[in-house]
Formats: C-alpha cells, structure tokens, sequence
C-alpha cells in the first residue's frame, strides 16, 4: 500500500511537470511581449526591414487562409462524414477511407507543402498564391474536420432517423432535414479546430502561399500573402538584429490566436457533450 | 417520385465522390512525390542517394548522401521518443487510472492544448529558452543541438502518445481490473501486472504514432538543430533532418532540376517511412479493439 502511495503521489508529479510548460510558455510570451502588445502593433505595417512596425499584413493573410481553408475544407470533410456514417458505415469502402484519413493525417506537414507546390502552384498554374496555399492546407486539415463532423453524427439518435424515415422521408431528405441540423454543433468544432489548424501551419505554406514580406494585403487570391507563423520564423531566425519585443509580440498573437479557437472549441464540446437535449 | 428517386441516387453519387475524396488525395500525394522525384534515380545513382555520407547539393557535382540527414533524422527522433514515452505512459496512467473524474476533466483538455501549439512557437520558445540553457549547461558553442529539437519534440509528441496509451487503457474490459481486485491486489499491481500488459499493443501504436509525428516535424526542429548535414556522433552537435533539409533548400532552386528532384525524393521517403508506421499503428488499434471489444 506504501509503495502504492509513493507511485501514484509520482505519477501525478509526473503529469504536472508535463503540462507545466504550458503555462511556463503562456506567462513566458505575454510577459516579454508586453511592451508592443497593443492595437498599432496589430495594424501597423512592418517597417525597417520587419525590425519596427507591427504584423498588420501577416495576420490578414493568415486569417484569410484558415477562414479559405475552412470553406473548402467544411464541405468535403462533412460529405466524408456523411458517407462514413449514414451510407456506408460498416463497408469495405469506409474501412479503406478510414485507413487512408488516418494516413493522411500522419503525413508529415512538410511533404504537404510538396504535393502542394507540385500540384497547385507548377501543375494548377497557380503561382505561389493564396489559393494555393488553401487548398493544400484543406487537405491537411480534411481528417480534423472528418472525426469532428462524424462525432456530430453519430451524436444525433438512430431513433430520430427511423422517425423521419417512418414518416415517408427520403434518406437524403433525412440527413438534411433531420440530421444536419441537429450534428451541427459538433461540425462546427471540426470547422473551428479547422481554422486553427490552418492558422498555426508553417511549413505546408512555405512554398505554396507565404511572402518573406510584403508590405501590402493581397488583391486577389493569386497574390502572394505574408502569414503569421512564416513571420514568427522569418523575424526570429533569417532577420539579424530583429528586437526580441517584436519576435515575442508575434508570436504571442499567433499562440492567442490559435488558443483562443481551440479553447472555444473544446469548452463548446464539452458542453455539447454534457447537455444532450435527448 | 421518379424525378425524386432520380435526384436521390444523384445525391447518393456525389456523397460517394465526396467520401472517397480522403483516399483520392493519399493517393495523388503519393502520386506527385513520385512523379517529381523518380526521374531523380535516373540521374543520380540510388546506392549514393542511400549510402551517400556528404550532402553537398550545391557542390560540382553536387553530392546528395542522404545518411547524414537520415542520422539527424533518427537521433533526433529517437532522443524525443526516450524522452516521451515514459512520461506519455506516466500520465495515461494517472489521467485514467488515478486522477479523480474532475481531475482528468482538466488534464485532457490541457494535453489537447499542448498538441495545438503550432510548431512555429514551439520552435520559438526552445530558439529563446532551451538553446541558451543547453548552450550554459553544456557548454556549447552555440547550443543549437539534436538535444535541443529532442527535448522541443518530446514535448510535441507527448499529447499523442498520452492520449492514445490512455483509450489503450480505457478501453480494457472492467472485468480485468475487478478480478485483481477481487484476488486482492492493490490497485498499484493491478495497473502494473494486468492493465499495462493487458494495454501493450495499444501502447505500442501510441509509441508508433508518436513516432510518426516527431520524425515528420519540421519546423520546430529546424529552428533548434542548428542544420548542420554532418553525421552526429553526440546529442549536443548540430544536426539537420530530414524535413528540415527540405524546408530550407526547396525556396532556393530551380523547379525541375536535380537538387528539386532529390528533395522530392527525400519528401517520397518520408511519406512511407509515416505511412508505413501509421498503418502498422491503425492495424494494431483495430486488433485490439477486436479482441476487448
């Protein structure tokens, strides 16, 4: 019984130790980034070389990209879901769809930003451009979007279907009416993880969408964008002598950003999960 | 009711092209990496590819041995895999077997956080924090080190291995743990010789999973390996991996040419190194979930 004090008292250290960091990198960045927080260093340009100013540009294309690659994203991962669930759940084919999002998934972020450069950017013509950047992003997002979606699904009761089939419905009109509606809430997580996913990304953008600077937003979606997470890299390893206070100051909206989606997301999901109407 | 069932078995069409898309585009990934590197193999002879010890892509000839990044790579990784997996294992244990119910409501929510911090800010942190520890600790030159991206991505790679060890543990009948208790072991030793052994493939595929992620990271790693392309024989040296090599040099050249090619190849490499072990890993669960299920 003794040791099994001593083991459980070290395990529980052990978890803390490990989500200590957290806390060390949230009090770490909001401290050292303190003296530009404000609302000029999210609208100003970047001047002198990105050494002075603030992220205006960076942070408009990076929210153009995640809302871009929520929009192209959403539908497909919703549809993929819909297959999973309601047409085909115990299939062959779904098994092999479930196997190839697992994969897809896994794949390491920097290969996605080959297959994007090779097909969006030489093969599509895109260029280095916006777009190009989304599409390959809402590929990589695709099997968050998937598991949120299909949690949606599989959340709203066998019963309610049968109901509105039993009423003369078609099986479409079923998921439309019936369904979609009611899984909503949980296709909404899948589309906030989504545009955080898309967000915090660096290395699927390096050679599809991201400008090293660019000292204006994007006119179209065949314009070079700068990003947020390409800026944090480029001002803190590739710019000699850029002030630690703006290095800090980036990287902090960045980590905002991305917290403030996911923390939305999970509270939302928990709450989803805790008051079931049914 | 014609033109109804007409417009269903449309709907039901486009559900299917939609549902397929996931396999669609592992495929066309595959499919690109291939197309942009195998050309690559006509020109530059695989034994040096593979067996190759000096990666000079800008000498004359240009020289692609991809053993030192493949070296960076694996020490890296391998480092970060030391690291987490005790700890992952550590606090599946706690979060599912220990922890009262409000405890783990606060601790899985926390390890979902930890997974989302983008790469980049890890790669920040370790760039600003850990490098000047290790640098002062150690004595380095610089403290940019394959140490250094083990520690960033044993943090990045914990939420995975802690979570999926812990549906392995959660999702073991009841049944285990109530006939150990009932024979009188405590609840130490039924974790230790029934849980735990009774978890092991899932586990396992947590590990592997944990691998797959550290060993595709790239720019966490980039920014605190110092990317030098020497074989290491320390953690404390610099060295570069794998993804990093591509994130630097594929900005810088020409589309088409050979250095593109080889850094297909290695992109190729690293599809099958993940896709290999994610399948393993999916192969495991499944099995496991058979055989408590």
């Amino acid at each position: 019984m003794r040791t099994q004090k001593i083991v459980f008292a070290l395990l529980m250290i052990i978890t803390l130790l490990c989500v200590l960091p957290l806390f060390f990198i949230l009090v770490l960045l909001i401290y050292h980034s303190l003296p530009v927080l404000n609302l000029r260093f999210l609208l100003d340009y970047p001047r002198e070389g990105m050494r002075a100013g603030g992220i205006f540009p960076a942070l408009v294309g990076t929210l153009y990209l995640a809302l871009g690659t929520a929009i192209v994203s959403l539908p497909l991962g919703v549809i993929t879901a819909i297959y999973l669930n309601e047409y085909a759940p115990k299939g062959r084919i779904a098994r092999l769809i479930r196997i190839a999002i697992v994969n897809l998934a896994g794949v390491p972020s920097v290969v996605y930003g080959l297959f994007g450069l090779a097909l969006f950017v030489t093969l599509f013509h895109f260029g280095v451009s916006l777009i190009a950047g989304i599409f390959t992003l809402s590929i990589l997002v695709l099997p968050i979007v998937i598991t949120a979606a299909e949690e949606g699904l599989r959340s709203v009761p066998m019963s309610f279907r049968e109901a509105s089939l039993a009423l003369g419905a078609t099986r479409w009109q079923t998921i439309r009416r019936v369904v979609l509606p009611n899984a909503l809430p949980g296709i909404a997580t899948g589309a906030i993880l989504a545009l955080s996913r898309a967000a915090g990304e660096t290395a699927p953008i390096l050679f599809t969408c991201a400008a090293f600077y660019l000292p204006r937003l994007p006119k179209s979606p065949f314009d070079e964008i700068m990003a947020l997470p390409y800026h944090v890299y480029v001002i803190s390893t590739q710019v000699p002598h850029a002030p630690l206070s703006i290095q800090y100051g980036a990287t902090v909206v960045l980590m905002g950003l991305v917290f403030i989606l996911n923390t939305v997301a999970i509270l939302w999901r928990m709450r989803l999960r805790r008051v079931k109407k049914w | 009711m014609k033109q109804r069932s007409v417009w269903e078995s449309f709907i039901e069409k486009v559900i299917f092209i939609g549902g397929i898309s996931g396999i669609v585009f592992l495929f066309l990934i595959f499919a690109f990496l291939f197309k942009e590197s195998f050309l690559f193999f006509f020109q530059y002879p695989w034994k040096d590819f593979f067996g190759g010890t000096q990666w000079y892509p800008t000498s004359e000839p240009p020289r692609f041995g991809l053993l030192p990044l493949l070296a960076g790579s694996l020490v890296v990784t391998l480092g970060a895999i030391a690291i987490s997996v005790p700890l992952g294992i550590a606090c599946a244990i706690y979060i599912s077997e220990v922890a009262p119910p409000w405890v783990r409501e606060i601790f899985k929510p926390l390890m979902e956080l930890i997974a989302a911090i983008p790469s980049v800010v890890l790669g920040f942190i370790g760039l600003v924090v850990l490098v000047p520890f290790l640098k002062q600790v150690f004595n380095l030159p610089t403290g940019l080190s394959a140490l250094a991206g083990s520690i960033t991505l044993a943090f990045m790679a914990l939420p995975t291995i802690t979570s999926i060890s812990e549906d392995a543990l959660t999702v073991l009948p009841r049944e285990y743990k109530e006939a150990s208790l009932a024979l009188g072991a405590t609840h130490w030793q039924t974790i230790y010789h029934i849980l735990l052994p009774a978890a092991k493939s899932g586990i396992i595929a947590a590990i592997m999973l944990g691998l797959g992620r550290a060993i595709g990271e790239t720019m966490a790693v980039l920014m605190v390996t110092g990317n030098a392309a020497i074989i290491p024989y320390s953690f404390l040296q610099p060295v570069r991996t794998m993804t990093a090599t591509i994130a630097i040099e594929m900005g810088e050249i020409v589309r088409g040419g050979l250095h593109y090619r080889a850094l297909f190849a290695i992109g190729l490499f690293l599809f099958i190194i993940t896709f290999t072990v994610n399948l393993i890993a999916d192969w495991v669960i499944q099995r496991q979930k058979r055989v408590s299920g």
